[in-house]
């Protein structure tokens, strides 16, 4: 099986798509000539020409606009936004159109748009460009949240994502550009609204998504050293939730980290820990803990900054401590 | 640079398309007559929420839909139940719509801001001001992508015209060449900010410079000179992929919406009542007559007829049934309802 | 003013520093630049520059003391001012350490009333004898090992309290190791092995005299041999929680029977004189067997085995909503009147709900007897952490082969449930022939 990076992995994805269907195309600021900020769209000008790789002037919420128009006449955009910081520009035309038009004009009007570009931090980028939005879009309903962790979930969610008919807010990650891993070629599809065990175990499941997969990893290779079987489960799709495969790890384990790169209030993990209590109320051992981004704009120095992110530490210390083990 | 108004086609109007004329008035007075019907069940509480009526402005949907083609694509702000009727959709299912009821033409759950028809290329009804603007660029650019001759029409308010959206959105049209017409329908007042308070330049039309995009103004009381400009910007649109900025001056009759006043504060009751001495209809009715193309009993025939019509839809959508409970969940997504 | 003089960060990435030599002594004048002291951080050795001047007052810390950044090292001020105690940081509160589990402990019987305090309520540094740990874990220091207080809310786990309902296990009677005494699931697991504290001392039987003076350790736990470990994680993941097979034998009855029927006509008329059951019998069978077969004796502890040294059969009593076992403790070691005295005061006051925790806790073996309902012969089902439960069918005559003819004899079926991570096969049967040895011939159990 290749190893791609997660950024060639999505290039591979859009390449895939765009030669499949005609009516797939790439618009945003850098994606043509550029080659992409990120490099994601790398060769892709030149393969599908100017009118499917659209460069755009620096306006978020004109051309999130065009492309939802684009799409509520029957093309498939994939919007690409530079980062999900800026994407707080275009926010009106996520929420208010392409999250509602089917709903507003009793179901007439579709929305298969994609909206992309990575979120979160990266290093010392300060407060403007580390957010990590993906609850924001999760609260709305109309709109999937797709977060892939490794370059096979990139290109499968990818592709899932352009074939899918909703709007789909997919969250990639700089720090996760050049990741490498095992991707399968050719039609390697991976559901979109499916969570996965990235790693089973017995004793704690360890619910996270994005770049906290690998810590969430990290930590659990840690605790096994000293006997703790920590259950990671990816949720790769932040809406619709996988509740089944979250209750299903914790009813085995009876006992639940959830962990993200977020702020904690109103984050991901919220909605993850109500439909655990919820659900599972009986299962549980323990209450369920989270370990979310410090609750602070992000600073830019480098050590306040680490201490602000979610490191495989406090992963491992969380875990323990529904284990009662201190 | 700002293209003066248009003189009036001297000589007379075409008696060729007397039949075209009279449909004309006919389309502005079902306007006018839902709009008061309107205006009456909201008052009633049979339609809640907002409700932003038309009246006054009627020529301007009925000359410029008149110049488009069943493939086009339409959006428009809040104010679009003029739009929706003059683009063909039926008095009942608008009617019912505002009503909030199943036959409505959004299944009752969009409401007077959000009527669609995606048959008639009728895309809403938004209620962001100036949030539609970039979809019609997008839907014109989905038209050159497709290298069709569609071309999208956006409506909006001189209110608008400040607003972000509205420059992103004709940059884009210009730079890449789309087939798009933006109609800023000039009332004058957004809500109940006067022009001049909000806009720092006064004609509209002028914003165009800014991204050397086709642009005039257009006395959009009259009906004809509303149906000459439109055609003049979808010639070009559809030949040419050009975009154009049409500033249309009309006047709305009555205040922002249903809760707000007529005069006031922002503008005086002598300012209204001299707009109403141009009623679009009564000015299009008197030149039929004049030009010999309609008599005066079959306009008033005409009203009756059309009064008729606005009834029997407010009656159907009052008979109409609500929506079924599971509509609450359905056309969120793609693939169906979604659980409770 | 006193200036508090700290550990300070000397370098980027420096995290503590050893302080190597004092440059300056107490009472010696500093002014503001000079060095105090030499600091070896985790890159070089530094000087320690003094911010403010005066009188070194104090060395909080020796030579040679490695010191936290942040922590107070020096004091400087006026000749003569006091240096406040409290200006050095107080030493961070050290967390009671539980003793590791001990393997070879007292009986809880003979050490409770000496050991154990009545309800203390800060962390006690010794945790009661013989209570077991999971996984090696140290004790939380909100746990303090005690019983939550009668008539108050019990915290519990939501897990916990199921576990607890499922196995009738009065939650009230666990202490619990959890933030604020909360009963997790761990604490139900060993809720067998420890008794609770001095209020339950009096309720239970006292030991009749043939029990005195045996001493020795209650049980040996056994770490698990990669056998073992193989057989239970391959079975484990084919059958469920607890993988089981079953073993049915079927008893000779009738020397039993003629055994009994003696033993009444003898203690008919006598004052008092209990009627032993056979059940009574089976269960002191049981006991005697188990003695042999230790191995049958055992409790599954997840990474550990507990061979039990003592027997303490769980008696199933059905009572009006399910089902209670009443422990019959050291039955090996009883008579077969105390057996059957007991085993009838256990039962009746399990069907009024009268028993006290300990008297349904701490069995190492359990009988299931469904012979007076006319069932022929069932499977029980094991009672974690328990190894291996005996279900009795009833005594029926059949026709069986015995001395070359075919005789009616009283006959009983036993199935016995073993959990294989701790019980094989041939274990198991070797304990049933054992077993049935003792019923078909009953002199063999004081052989």
């Amino acid at each position: 099986m290749p190893t791609l990076t997660y950024r060639d992995a999505l290039n591979q994805a859009l390449r895939e798509e765009m030669q499949r269907d005609p009516d797939v195309f790439l618009m945003g600021e850098e994606v043509g000539v550029y080659q992409g900020a990120y490099k994601v769209s790398r060769g892709l000008l030149d393969e599908f020409g100017p009118m499917r790789v659209v460069d755009t002037p620096i306006t978020e919420l004109g051309f999130a606009g065009v492309g939802v128009g684009a799409a509520m006449v029957g093309l498939r955009p994939v919007i690409e936004f530079m980062t999900w910081n800026f994407a707080l520009l275009a926010i009106d035309q996520l929420v208010n159109s392409a999250a509602k038009m089917r709903y507003m004009s009793g179901g007439q009007v579709g929305m298969p748009a994609v909206f992309r570009g990575p979120g979160g931090a990266a290093l010392q980028l300060g407060a403007q460009h580390s957010q990590a939005f993906e609850s924001y879009y999760a609260h709305i309903p109309g709109l999937k949240v797709v977060m892939p962790a490794t370059p096979a979930d990139a290109k499968g969610l990818l592709k899932s994502a352009i074939r899918d008919d909703n709007p789909v807010v997919f969250i990639e990650g700089e720090m996760l550009y050049n990741l490498k891993g095992d991707v399968p070629d050719g039609e390697h599809l991976v559901p979109l609204g499916q969570a996965e065990v990235k790693r089973p175990g017995g004793h704690a499941t360890v619910i996270c998504h994005s770049k906290t997969v690998a810590v969430a990893l990290k930590a659990a290779e840690q605790l096994a050293g000293e006997g703790i079987e920590a259950e990671v489960v990816d949720l790769r799709t932040i809406r619709p939730l996988d509740t089944e495969t979250i209750l299903a790890s914790v009813t085995k384990t009876n006992r639940c980290v959830v962990a993200e790169e977020g702020w904690p209030f109103a984050g991901v993990g919220a909605q993850v820990v109500d439909t655990i209590q919820r659900e599972a109320f009986d299962a549980l051992d323990a209450p369920i803990l989270r370990v979310t981004g410090a609750d602070v704009p992000m600073p830019y120095n480098k050590v306040l900054e680490r201490a602000a992110k979610v490191d495989p530490a406090k992963v491992a210390a969380a875990v323990k401590q529904v284990l009662y083990l201190e | 640079m700002a293209t003066s108004t248009r003189p009036r086609p001297r000589g007379g109007l075409d008696q060729d398309r007397g039949d075209q004329y009279r449909d004309w008035l006919r389309q502005m007075l079902l306007i006018r007559r839902f709009e008061e019907k309107a205006g009456e069940a909201y008052s009633l509480g049979k339609i809640g929420g907002f409700c932003h009526l038309y009246i006054g402005q009627e020529a301007v949907a009925v000359g410029s839909l008149a110049a488009l083609q069943p493939g086009d694509y339409i959006t428009c702000s809040y104010r679009e139940h003029g739009h929706a009727l003059a683009r063909g959709m039926s008095a009942r299912a608008v009617m019912a719509e505002l009503f909030g009821k199943a036959p409505g033409c959004s299944k009752g759950k969009g409401g007077s801001m959000h009527l669609f028809d995606a048959s008639l290329g009728f895309l809403g009804g938004h209620g962001i001001v100036g949030g539609h603007i970039p979809l019609a660029t997008g839907m014109a650019f989905a038209a050159k992508y497709r290298n069709t001759e569609q071309v999208a029409v956006c409506y909006f308010g001189e209110a608008a015209v400040n607003n972000g959206a509205f420059h992103e959105a004709l940059n884009m049209a210009a730079l890449w060449k789309l087939p798009c017409i933006y109609i800023c329908e000039n009332n004058r007042y957004g809500m109940g900010t006067a022009l001049e308070r909000a806009s720092a330049i006064y004609d509209i039309s002028e914003r165009a410079c800014s991204y050397d995009m086709a642009n005039e103004v257009v006395d959009g009381q009259d009906v004809l000179i509303m149906h000459a400009a439109m055609e003049r910007a979808v010639q070009r649109a559809r030949s040419d992929k050009h975009p154009t900025l049409l500033e249309v001056r009309t006047y709305r009759f009555m205040g922002h919406s249903m809760s707000d006043p007529i005069h006031g504060h922002y503008r005086t009751k002598e300012e209204v009542e001299d707009q109403r001495k141009r009623d679009p209809i009564a000015v299009w009715s008197q030149r039929l007559v004049a030009e010999g193309l309609m008599e005066e009993a079959a306009v008033k025939a005409l009203d009756k007829e059309v009064l008729q019509e606005v009834n029997d839809a407010y009656q159907f959508a009052d008979e109409a049934p609500d929506p079924e409970p599971g509509e609450l969940w359905a056309d969120v997504y793609a693939e169906g309802p979604v659980d409770e | 003013m006193a200036t508090n003089v700290v550990m300070e960060a000397l370098s980027p990435t420096m995290e503590e520093g050893r302080l190597v030599e004092w440059k300056k002594q107490e009472g010696e004048a500093v002014a503001v630049g000079d060095v105090i002291a030499e600091v070896e951080t985790d890159k070089a050795v530094m000087e320690l520059v003094a911010r403010a001047g005066g009188t070194l007052l104090k060395q909080v810390v020796t030579a040679g003391a490695t010191v936290p950044v942040s922590q107070l090292v020096a004091v400087i001020g006026e000749p003569g001012e006091a240096v406040s105690a409290s200006a050095a940081p107080a030493p961070k509160a050290s967390a009671t350490p539980a003793p590791d589990a001990q393997s070879s402990q007292p009986s809880p019987d003979r050490n409770r009333s000496e050991s154990m305090p009545p309800a203390p309520a800060a962390p006690q540094a010794s945790e009661p004898a013989g209570r077991p740990r999971a996984p090696g874990p140290t004790a939380t220091p909100g746990g303090n090992g005690q019983p939550a207080p009668s008539g108050g809310r019990v915290k519990a786990s939501p897990l916990a309290k199921r576990m607890a309902a499922d196995r009738g296990i009065d939650l009230a009677g666990i202490s619990g190791s959890g933030p604020e005494g909360r009963v997790v699931a761990r604490d139900l697991a060993q809720a067998g092995a420890r008794q609770t504290a001095a209020p339950g001392a009096a309720r239970a039987p006292a030991p009749s005299p043939a029990l005195a003076g045996v001493t020795g350790p209650a049980y040996t736990d056994t770490p698990l041999t990669q056998i073992r470990k193989t057989i239970a994680k391959r079975l484990s993941q084919s059958i469920g929680p607890i993988p089981t097979f079953y073993l049915t034998t079927e008893v000779d009855m009738e020397r039993a029977w003629e055994a009994r029927e003696a033993l009444l006509e003898s203690a008919k008329g006598t004052e008092g004189a209990p009627k032993v059951s056979f059940n009574d019998l089976i269960i002191k069978a049981t006991a005697l067997a188990l003695r042999q077969h230790p191995a049958c004796n055992a409790w599954w502890q997840d990474d550990r085995i507990r061979y039990w040294n003592e027997v303490h059969i769980s008696m199933a009593v059905a009572i009006e909503d399910g089902l209670i076992t009443p422990v019959i403790r050291h039955a090996d070691r009883k008579s077969l009147r105390d057996i059957s005295a007991e085993a009838r005061d256990l039962a009746g006051r399990a069907r009024e709900r009268r028993l006290a925790p300990e008297e349904y806790t701490g069995g190492t073996f359990s009988i299931s007897n469904l012979g007076m309902l006319d069932i022929d012969e069932f499977t029980a089902v094991i009672n974690p952490p328990e190894a291996g439960i005996l279900a009795i069918g009833r005594i029926v005559p059949k026709p069986v082969a015995h001395d070359g003819a075919v005789q009616l004899r009283r006959r009983m079926r036993i199935t016995m449930s073993c959990d294989h991570r701790v019980i094989d096969g041939a274990t198991g049967a070797r304990f049933l022939q054992t077993l049935t040895g003792m019923l078909e011939n009953p002199l063999r159990m004081v052989y």
